[in-house]
């Protein structure tokens, strides 16, 4: 058996880390892999065609866009900011707990682009979390300052990686139903979705006590 | 019956009249790029697989010269939102809940009563299928109550569309590499030389095998959708699914899972670990991974065991 089909492999892994176009490093990928198969151009072409025509459905998502954009323009963004600004007066731990939940509930239902870091984290709950460590703990040094305003991002982080993966029309979900379609194995977007949960509920668990045990390591350094 | 062949041509819809106001706004790039996506979504079930392919590297082309750019459509603002937020209140996400209950709702009505014999949907398309008619639902429902101008549910659209730019087909082209993978058989090459490598019949280290592959190749590219054709191809379906009889959707939707979790492991995943640290002004560049590492490692671990057991123990 040849080996070189594996190349293509290589070009996508050493093109995504060069950080040339990905579409152009994917399609690369694709026709070297066909070519050192044994296929011709044509046959390349073709079979290149017909995967992308059958995975079409995985574009379609993007038609929720005008129904997101239009309440953006009526205050989607600025509501839920004030839902977080809402949070306030909780110690550094609750709050950012609750907002990890919050990012994982709203990205679950579709909504992953409330929260995120230019909208959310740095005007809101980044300084929201550092003022309720002070509240609670007093003057921070710069290092524990810098540690709380991190951790605010990472909970930003890991509510949306394991929260929108529940939302089953999203493009990760229905790229692991192409994957495996075009391998033979039909699948439904619910059926991959619901298996979402149970990380989900490990990545809350596990998150909210490193939150926990942040707040205390810097209450613990003053006692 | 419905399928997707119904979603195809309402999406090809939104993407022409996108084609169209990024003409109307002097973006032939963007205009050129969503209206070959436009005629795929279109035509491409009546054309040849040959004609497809030209579609691709046409998009492709376009996307690689560096031609679909960002766009400023009109739209409110701040102060605007700021004042109709605090009118409308915590209302404004009752239209964007409308697709998910719709959609989940849908389904489970539509499977789990008789309705499912009258065959109104095609078989495994009914989720998407009532996503697509949540999303019409939704926008109408927007549109009744808000009254917006006329133009600003496309021009709004169209905002948001711009700003995620050629990355739109991203995923869509990386299940078609994972197709080209499968014709090219590079599944069955490293099944044999991982099934070489791997101790016969263990299940459990050829699920960490899975997993860690998943996360490495993640922190490598900095993405887990790159990964994902590639560990399927390489142990998800050759040894977990075929070898070991698994439930392909746990391997699927966890394996995604623990590539999420090298996401939180790579300063390659700038928008999500790099550009944060600029934002919040942080000393350390790796600031926000510190913060992660302790959480995506043990995260890890409890995704090996839920597919150990959900593929595996569960499933047999």
């Amino acid at each position: 058996m040849s080996y070189w089909p594996l190349m293509g492999i290589a070009l996508v892994v050493i093109g995504f880390a060069l950080r040339f176009n990905p579409l152009l490093v994917v399609v690369g990928a694709a026709v070297a892999t066909g070519l050192l198969a044994g296929l011709d151009g044509v046959a390349v072409v073709e079979a290149l065609g017909k995967a992308f025509n059958d995975n079409r459905y995985i574009s379609v998502t993007w038609i929720i866009l005008p129904v997101i954009g239009l309440l953006e323009r009526y205050g989607l963004q600025q509501r839920a900011r004030a839902v977080i600004a809402g949070m306030r007066g909780a110690t550094m731990g609750k709050l950012l707990i609750a907002y990890l939940g919050f990012r994982q509930i709203t990205a679950a239902l579709g909504m992953k682009d409330i929260g995120g870091h230019p909208q959310a984290v740095r005007p809101l709950v980044a300084p929201m979390a550092e003022a309720a460590a002070e509240q609670s703990h007093g003057e921070l040094a710069e290092a524990e300052r810098d540690q709380v305003k991190a951790m605010a991002a990472a909970t930003d982080n890991v509510g949306l990686f394991f929260g929108e993966d529940i939302f089953f029309a999203i493009a990760s979900i229905l790229l692991i139903q192409g994957v495996f379609e075009a391998a033979g194995y039909p699948l439904t977007p619910l059926q991959l979705s619901v298996w979402a949960i149970p990380s989900a509920i490990c990545a809350f668990v596990i998150h909210a006590w490193r939150i926990r045990s942040l707040d205390r390591r810097i209450g613990s350094a003053r006692a | 019956m419905i399928g997707y062949e119904f979603l195809y041509l309402l999406a090809g819809g939104f993407f022409a009249l996108w084609a169209v106001l990024s003409l109307r706004d002097a973006r032939p790039g963007n205009a050129a790029f969503w209206g070959v996506l436009a005629a795929s979504f279109f035509f491409g079930s009546h054309l040849s697989d040959f004609a497809n392919g030209l579609l691709v590297l046409v998009l492709v082309g376009i996307a690689g010269a560096g031609w679909v750019k960002r766009s400023t459509p009109a739209t409110t603002t701040p102060q605007e939102r700021e004042i109709s937020a605090a009118r409308l209140g915590n209302r404004l996400f009752l239209p964007a809940l409308i697709v998910p209950v719709t959609a989940v709702a849908g389904t489970l009505l539509y499977n789990y009563t008789p309705l499912a014999e009258t065959g109104l949907f095609e078989a495994r398309r009914e989720t998407l299928v009532l996503f697509g008619i949540g999303v019409l639902v939704a926008l109408a429902a927007s549109i009744a109550w808000l009254r917006p101008p006329i133009a600003a549910p496309a021009e709004e659209g169209r905002r948001l569309l711009d700003s995620i730019g050629w990355a739109a087909i991203l995923p869509q082209m990386l299940a078609a590499l994972g197709a080209v993978f499968a014709l090219a058989g590079v599944g069955d090459i490293i099944g044999g030389l991982a099934g070489a490598a791997i101790p016969e019949g263990s299940v459990l280290l050829t699920v960490v095998v899975f997993a860690l592959g998943m996360a490495g190749f993640t922190m490598i590219m900095g993405n887990a959708f790159a990964a994902f054709p590639v560990m399927a191809a390489a142990i998800g379906i050759p040894l977990l699914v075929e070898q070991y009889g698994g439930n392909p959707a746990v391997i699927g939707a966890v394996g995604m899972l623990a590539g999420f979790c090298g996401t939180l492991l790579t300063p390659m995943a700038a928008n999500f670990n790099i550009v944060p640290a600029a934002l919040l002004e942080l000393k350390d560049q790796n600031a926000v991974i510190r913060q992660q590492v302790g959480t995506a490692v043990p995260l890890w671990a409890c995704n090996v065991v839920i597919i150990y057991v959900g593929a595996f123990l569960l499933w047999s």
